[in-house]
Formats: structure tokens, sequence, C-alpha cells
């Protein structure tokens, strides 16, 4: 009896399974059964990490999701989003996707935080002629390089949020440039893109000093002391949420700062800005989102309704999310159905008045012309802020034909 | 290179060391606590990181709530590790305590659940926001070091970790709890046989060193702060530091966190690149030289594998036979019941299953754990993405040459881990998976980096799911088949003798290593295999296919089913993969995912198929 411990178990499993097996039946036929009168959007993004950002885009796209709701919603039907928790796995996102669109019959994906992630869902987009419409997304391989019919992108891309800051930046004096940047594709495009744009502004500029920390793993005292070592005039630094605060706070400790030009990309953002409280860095050129700051109208309508929803103010998150569910819309009710080729047909070319101002889907490259707001680093009544900052449009910074066409595959 | 005048230059390497010693005195703190646990109460706790996390968080809570000043800023640190080390007692009562008697690694599985619904119960409690810790009072300035700044809270840590180093020393060995706890080390069955009241002190053992991460946790504030992601990002880095150091010992904690604080100082200066693979570079060397870390004693002779396992594996009797067939017969009939998506489902069960089987094959007959087993899973992905990529190889040829390519790889790491023997031997494969991984995601031209191989998609005959799934399952159960074979082959037995007696095996003349090498080897292979197959399925592979989470999610896959019966690891991946499934819908699901392994592990310690067993085996005989 005592040795026999082998296949026996197998019969229980068996039941087991064949109760698995009836209730993923049961589950794929009773998700077949929606009623018709809603448009299901598969949302997919990194809820259960990443949550700075991802909570306040997940708050952005709700809003948006019920005002039009209650406007009516669009082509006569309600929308109703599917969201799901990748936890920052392409494979994860994968299955999930396929889930989406077999099990749940979405029209179209949306969302990803991650650049991997976003490639993986834009390929499975191409595979499975489907729509996937990447919001957070910053590589450029994702519209360019492994672009493809089927994937369309919200922010402005990597190279594009650099161009902005090396326009700026290339108006400093100095000449003598460290860079530091996250070690994963993100933060070696950002810190490439950058020293090829700054170089063709300023040639006479030379880069002393790379730092490539692992993500959320900052080794923040040996490498500020090794950028420091190397005497330069101005950083650039693609650090954002635990590794900049221990980054901003590390380098004053070191006075790593004091006469050195700081160019940071993500900074200005409230996600990675607010942590920081009194110790907000001042003077460092960055992009970013001043919600507090803007005049416009329709952000001031944006701002209170969403101060109203959720009680606390917005992020760069939320901007993101609240624009995509109106791209969303207004993809919809140009195309007239929610069959994909119409949505793509509809999305090429499609312009509408967000927020931030007037946004259009390029035809030849599926990106979007949403901008960026660039601007400089203040303190203000113990809280970091953004002062003499611009919205930099992005179609001032998009790459024109001749270069899309020599990128994107056709 | 700095480039600084001759002055400032001597302050500058001076200022870096002292900087590599704060990093190593912070990272002291945490091993410290997870060494003593594991040193006494042989878990390896997974949930060490999670306690360093509460211990950050709660100190910043107390801190920011407490009135200003230095005496309420150290108060608020001690009673959050204080804090931290009552929800040591809590869990180790409630839950571990009814583990100990269960395989020594289901407890890893169930200090995984913890780690789950710690995470969600932190977003909960302390928000989603990032948080920048408090500066210590009257020590938040920096002071010149020949013209360098180092901060002066970095010279608090220097000093810290040193103290509690002499602390626990004079305690283990000062002490009559020391001795105690010295002796349950050396020899936990003895000292309880002598009448040593074992659950008080591993209570013991278990509060200090939870105290100790969330001191660790707490202590760290001025110098970063609080997020919800540094529970994962601290535990590897622990793990190889009491490794390196050798499990159990304290000072060889505090020796391996000096070297590996000192050598990231160094190398960012001369490698910025190294700051992936460093760490785990550095434990690969030691292991290799030293299999029992720095300064570690040789495990006693049975603890590890022998004891995973007690029951002898024999071939199915006809009943069951019968009724392994009937299942197979309803796996192939399952298009018929289930939708595209849960073929898709299905398919990755099937894949994982095999994998699992594979580390099985190891892990149970030849009772080598692997942390790394996912190395060998990504592995063969890469290999098809690559030989897809940029051979234009056809699905059907990237499958097979897949687990060969893998197969070499698992042969040279396999080399250096069946000298190793236990937790050392798990650790090596880690490191050896990490290094693997760190190779794919930093060589970014040859391998994409971490921007992955897209449209590595099926030939056009298969790219049907249905068709899919039936060419993965016929593949899979071939490669089960397989393993069953050698498991039951002479080859299988000599296997489990060499895992059950070296010495009997060594006298009469079975050469265990070569053994041990090919059984290794043999497992890479088939995960190679199934990694191979499993690219074709999702389309495009990453970096995180080799990343430390997958090959624990391996791991968890066996200990689910059970790792007392063949049939375990497939049982373990189809409930492993179904349950992330269901509950990933919901919101915070990572809390209830956790709560079901853990109300698993203790419904059924030996696993979901070893438990059916136990209960329905009788019927099952001829």
């Amino acid at each position: 009896m005592k040795n026999a411990k082998i296949f026996p178990s197998a019969i229980l499993v068996i039941l087991l399974l064949l109760i698995l097996g009836a209730l993923i039946f049961w589950i794929s036929a009773k998700s077949d059964v929606f009623p018709g009168n809603t448009i299901k959007i598969g949302e997919i993004q990194t809820y259960s990490k990443l949550t700075s950002f991802t909570f306040p885009y997940r708050n952005g796209w709700q809003l948006a999701l019920e005002e039009i709701n209650s406007a009516g919603g669009v082509l006569g039907k309600k929308l109703k989003v599917i969201s799901r928790d990748d936890a920052g796995e392409p494979g994860t996102a994968v299955t999930i996707a396929e889930e989406l669109i077999l099990k749940d019959k979405v029209v179209l994906l949306m969302g990803s935080f991650l650049s991997n992630v976003g490639l993986a869902l834009s390929d499975f987009a191409k595979r499975n002629k489907v729509l996937y419409f990447a919001t957070e997304p910053l590589s450029d391989a994702l519209v360019w390089r492994k672009g493809n019919r089927y994937t369309f992108r919200l922010r402005p891309s990597n190279s594009m949020q650099n161009a902005m800051l090396a326009e700026e930046a290339a108006k400093n004096e100095a000449k003598r440039w460290a860079t530091i940047a996250p070690n994963y594709a993100y933060g070696k495009d950002a810190v490439a893109s950058f020293k090829k744009l700054l170089k063709a502004k300023r040639p006479d500029i030379e880069f002393v000093a790379e730092q490539w920390p692992a993500l959320f793993n900052i080794n923040a005292g040996a490498e500020i002391q090794a950028l420091t070592g190397a005497n330069p005039e101005a950083i650039y630094n693609a650090l954002f949420a635990s590794d900049l605060a221990k980054f901003v706070r590390e380098g004053k400790l070191r006075n790593a700062f004091k006469n050195v030009f700081v160019v940071s990309l993500l900074t200005g953002e409230p996600e990675y800005l607010d942590p920081l409280r009194e110790e907000a860095p001042q003077g460092w050129l960055v992009t970013g989102y001043p919600w507090y700051d803007i005049s416009s109208p329709q952000h001031k309508k944006f701002l209170q309704a969403y101060q109203k929803r959720f009680n606390d103010y917005p992020r760069n998150g939320s901007l993101v999310g609240y624009n995509a569910m109106y791209a969303v819309y207004h993809m919809l009710k140009k195309a007239g159905s929610a069959d994909t080729e119409k949505m793509i047909q509809a999305m090429e070319g499609l312009t509408f008045d967000s927020i931030v101002g007037p946004i259009t889907f390029r035809k030849i490259d599926h990106q979007s012309s949403m901008g960026a707001f660039v601007g400089y680093t203040a303190l203000k009544e113990g809280k970091g802020i953004m002062v003499r900052w611009n919205y930099a449009d992005g179609k001032d910074y998009l790459p024109d034909d001749a270069q899309v066409m020599k990128l994107r595959p056709q | 290179m700095p480039k600084l005048e001759k002055g400032i230059l001597l302050g500058f390497y001076f200022v870096q060391f002292l900087t590599g010693l704060s990093d190593a005195s912070a990272l002291f703190l945490v091993a410290c606590g997870l060494s003593l646990i594991f040193g006494v109460l042989r878990i390896v706790n997974l949930a060490h990181g999670s306690f360093y996390m509460v211990g950050a968080y709660l100190a910043y809570y107390l801190i920011a709530n407490f009135p200003q000043g230095a005496f309420f800023f150290w108060a608020g640190i001690l009673l959050a590790a204080l804090t931290v080390g009552t929800i040591g007692i809590v869990i180790e009562t409630l839950l571990l305590r009814r583990l100990y008697y269960a395989p020594e690694l289901f407890i890893l599985f169930a200090t995984f659940g913890i780690v789950l619904i710690f995470q969600d119960l932190s977003r909960w409690f302390f928000g989603a926001e990032d948080i920048l810790g408090q500066q210590a009072p009257g020590l938040a300035g920096s002071i010149d070091i020949m013209g360098v700044l180092l901060p002066q809270y970095d010279v608090v840590l220097i000093v810290i970790a040193p103290l509690i180093l002499v602390g626990l020393w004079f305690f283990l060995y000062r002490t009559r709890w020391g001795i105690l706890v010295r002796a349950a080390t050396e020899d936990r069955e003895m000292s309880d046989a002598l009448g040593v009241n074992q659950s008080r002190l591993f209570t013991g053992v278990f509060f200090l060193g939870s105290c100790l991460a969330g001191l660790g946790g707490a202590i760290q504030l001025p110098k970063g702060g609080a997020n919800l992601l540094m529970d994962l990002n601290i535990i590897a880095a622990a793990f190889v530091v009491v490794v390196v150091g050798g499990m159990g010992s304290i000072p060889g904690a505090y020796l391996a966190a000096v070297i590996i604080g000192e050598l990231s100082a160094f190398g960012v200066l001369i490698f910025p690149q190294s700051t992936l693979v460093l760490m785990f570079l550095l434990m690969a060397v030691v292991l290799v030289m030293r299999p029992h870390g720095l300064l570690g004693n040789a495990e006693p002779e049975v603890q590890g594998a022998a004891k995973m396992s007690t029951a002898t594996l024999k071939p199915a009797s006809k009943k069951l036979k019968l009724l392994g067939l009937a299942l197979l017969i309803l796996l192939f009939m399952m298009p018929v019941f289930v939708g595209s998506f849960g073929l898709v489902l299905m398919t990755e069960i099937a894949l994982f299953a095999l994998a699992s089987m594979s580390l099985y094959f190891i892990m149970g007959p030849g009772g080598m754990v692997s942390f790394g087993h996912a190395a060998f899973f990504g592995g063969g992905a890469y290999a098809a993405a690559l030989t897809v990529h940029y051979m234009q190889t056809p699905m059907e040829l990237a499958i097979l040459l897949a687990p060969l390519l893998v197969g070499l790889v698992a042969l040279i790491i396999g080399w250096f881990c069946v000298r190793l023997s236990g937790v050392y031997l798990a650790m090596l494969t880690l490191a050896c998976a990490q290094i693997c991984w760190s190779i794919v995601f930093q060589w970014g031209k040859f391998t994409g980096g971490d921007d992955g191989i897209l449209g590595i998609w099926p030939s056009a005959w298969a790219s049907d799911k249905t068709v899919f799934y039936y060419l993965t399952l016929i593949l899979c159960i071939g490669g089960i088949m397989a393993l069953r074979h050698f498991i039951f082959a002479p080859f299988g037995y000599t296997l489990r003798a060499c895992r059950d007696s070296s010495l009997r095996v060594d006298s009469i003349g079975i050469n265990r290593h070569r053994h041990q090498w090919f059984a290794f080897t043999l497992a890479g292979t088939f995960a190679g295999f199934a990694g191979g197959i499993y690219v074709f399925s999702k389309g495009n592979v990453f970096p995180d296919v080799m990343a430390i989470p997958r090959s624990f999610d391996f791991l968890f896959m066996i200990l689910l089913g059970g790792i007392e019966t063949l049939f375990g690891p497939i049982a373990g991946s189809a409930a492993f993969t179904w349950l992330h499934d269901q509950i990933a819908r919901i919101d915070y699901w990572q809390l209830i995912l956790g709560c079901i392994f853990i109300l698993l592990v203790i419904a059924f310690p030996d696993g979901i198929a070893g438990s059916i067993h136990t209960r329905l085996g009788r019927y099952f005989e001829d």
C-alpha cells in the first residue's frame, strides 16, 4: 500500500478535469449570449504593477466612458469596456488578448504600458486582423520599424519627446554631457535618440559618461558618483518612479546637480514628480503634465469633472486614458460600424478635438499627433511643478513621409 | 573612468568604497534575517521581501504621524520592525507551523501565496503611489571626505550593519536561546529529541528574522522610500547574499554583502551595463569554487533530496492505464466541447505540463531542485525564434532544432550544477538562468533585447487553432511518455538510487555525477522542446520567458500537483494555468490567488494528485 503512490490519483484528477472542462465550456458558452446593444472593447493594462501610472489611467478612461455613455453612447449602442491586467508580461497579454477576442468578442483591443507588451499585442493584432490601439507604450518600433496596419498609437513616441527636449536643450551652453537611463529598451532608445538629435543640432557636444541602472533597482550612490567622476556640465536622465526618487535625493546629497544642467525625460509627470514633494528638483528641463496650470476651457471642464468623480487630481496617465477613450469614440462614430476594416479606415486620418488640442492619427504610420508639455521644474509651496512650459504639438516632431517610408515595412 | 585632478582622485575612490559599504549594509540587514530563518527552519522564505516592503511602509507612516525629532524617527523605525516581527509570528503560527511535516519545498509555495497576498494588501492599505522616505533628523546632510561628498546617513548604515552582526553573534553564542538556535541549525531532529521546544524556538526565530527584514525596509527609508515593487526587487538580491555567504551563516552574509556592494560600486565605473548580471555572475563563480558558499557548512546528508519523496514510483496498474487512455481520448475530443479560447488555454496547459514534467524528472527521481528551469524553456523558445528569424527555418525543423540547441546549453550548465546539492544546486541553476536571461536581454542586436522577436507563427497547415492544439497535444504527450519511459528504464532506477543513497551508489561503482549530468541535460532538452512549440503558439518571444518568475511558476505547478506521483505535474500545470486565467479577471486577483494557494497547501499537503491518490489510490490496484 505504502509503496503504491503512483497513478492511482488519476481518477479524482480526471474528475476534476471533467468539472474543469465543463466549467470552461459553461463560461465560454455564457459569454456568447451578451445582449447586442453594447459595443465591447478589450482593455489590457498593467494594473497589478506600475500602479502609480495605471490607476490614474484607468480613472481617465472610466471618466470618458461614463461621459460617452451618459450622452447616449455611440452608433446607438453603449460602450462596454472589459478591462484586464497583463501583469507586465507579453506572454500573458497575448493570452488575454485571445481570450478577449475569442470569448468576450470585443471589437478592438487597447492599452498596455510596457513597450514589449505593446509590441506583442501589435503583432497579435496583425496576425489576427484586429485593431490594436496602443495608448501608453513609447517605443519607436511600435509604429515605425515594426509597425503594421492594425496598430495605432496615441502617446508621442520616445524619439518625439526627445526631439522636443533636444530642441530646448541645444540652446544650453553645456558641452560635456553624461547620460543615465534604466537598462532596458525604453532607456536605451531614449539615450540613443537624444544623443543623435542633440548631436545633429550641436556637433560640438561630447558625451563623457553613461550609466545603466537595472530598472527599479538603481544603485543610486555609486552610479551618481560614477557620473560626477566624469565632470559633466549636463546630465540626460530617463529614470522614472522609485529610481528617479533615489537619483534625486542621492544626487542632491552628493552635490551632483550643482551648476549642472539636467534634462529629464518624464520627470514633469505628476506620477513621478509629486512623490518628491519639497525635494523636487528645480530648473530641470522635463516633459510632463502641468494640469494645475492649463487654462483652456475644455481642460478646465475635464479637471472639474475628474476631481468631482475621483476626489483626486489627474495625473499624466489620466490624460492619456481620457484621450484614448475619446479617440475610440470618435473613430467608431466616423466608422459607423464596429467592423475592423471600417474602423481602420476611419482611424486613418481621424482628427478630433481633445482636451489638449486637436489630435490626428496619420494615415502613413498610424501615429497620433498628441503632443507633450515641455518645461522646467520649480518648487511651489513645497511641491514640484512645471513652469515656463509650452505644449509641444506632436505634429511638429513626427518624422516626414520619406523617413516613414524608409522605416516602416511596406 | 573618472577624469579628475590627482588630488581629488583618492577621495573619489575612497568615497566610492564607502558607498559600496553602505549599500552592503542595507543588503546585509535584509539578508541576515533570511539566512537565520533558513538555517533553523529550513524554509526558503519568499515572503521575506514582503516583510521588507511592509517594514518600509509602516515606518514611513509611523514617522509621518509622530512628532518631529530624532528620537521619534528611530522609535518609528524600531516600532515598524517589531510590528513586522509580530506579523511574522502570526504567519508562522497560523500557517507555516502546519506545513513543517510536508515536503520542504511545499513551504516555498505557501510563502509565495503570502507574497501575492501582501502585494494586494499593501496596495489596499498604503495606496498605489510611490513614496519617498523621510530624511533622518540631524543626518540629512553630507560630509566632505578629501573633497568628495558622502551622505551622513551612509555613515550611519556603515556603522549599524556591523553592530547588528555583533549583536546577533552575541545572541547566538552567548545566550541560552542562541545555543538552542544553533543546535537546531546543526541538527533539528536531535535537538527535538533532547526535548527542546521546537515550535517555540521556530516561532522565536521567525519573529527575529521578520523583525530584521522589517528593520531592513525601515532603515533604508532615507536612502529610498516605499513602493509596491520593492518586495520582489530585493528578494533575489537577498537570496544571492545568503547563498554566497553560505546558508545560515550570518558572518558569511555580511562578507557576501560587502563583496557584492563593492563589486557593484566599482563595477559601474568600469562597465556600466553590468548592473543586471554582476551579482549572479559572482554567485555562479562562488558556488563553482565553493559549493557551500563562502562560510557555509555542508548540509547534513539526510537533508534535501531524500526527504522530498518518500514513496517509490511504480508503473501504473492496468486499471489506471485504462483510465489514462480514457483521459487521452477526452483530451482528443476537447475541440468538440470547448470554444477556440478553451483550446488556446489547453494548448498552454499541455506545453506547461511537458515543461514541468521535465523539471519533475530531475526534481523527483533526480532529487535535484532547479530554480532556473525557465532558462531551458525560454531557451527553446529563443532557439526556435532565432532560427526562424535569421534562417527562415520552417516551423517543423525549428521545433526539432530547439531542443537540440538547448540540450547543448543544458550540457554545459549541468556539468557545473550536478557537483552541488540541495539549495546550493537550486541557486546555481538560478544564477545560470539569470546569466542566460541577461545575455538575451542585453544582446539586443542579435536577440532583439526586451523588444523581443515578433512574427514567429506556425506553418500554414498548423495555423488553425484546432490543428495546432492537436499538434501540441501529440508532441507533448510524446514528450511526457518519453520522460516516463526514462523514469522506468534502468537509467531512471539508477537515478533514484543516486538520489537516495549516494554512498551506496558510489560503492557499487556507478558514476553518480554522470547519471545526474545526463538527467539534467535530458530535462533541459525536453523543456527546450516545450519552449520551441510555445513560441509558435504565442507568435513572439520576450526575455521574460526566461526570467525568475517563470522558473518558479514551473516549480509551483509541480508542488501544486504533488511531487509524489507522475501525474502531479500534469494536474498541477492544468490547475495553475486555469486558476490564473479565471482569477485574473478580478480586481484584487493576487489576493484571491494567494489565498487559494495557501488553502490548497493546507488542504492538500501532498499536492492535488498526491492527496487524491492517498484517498482513492487503493481502488486502483491490480
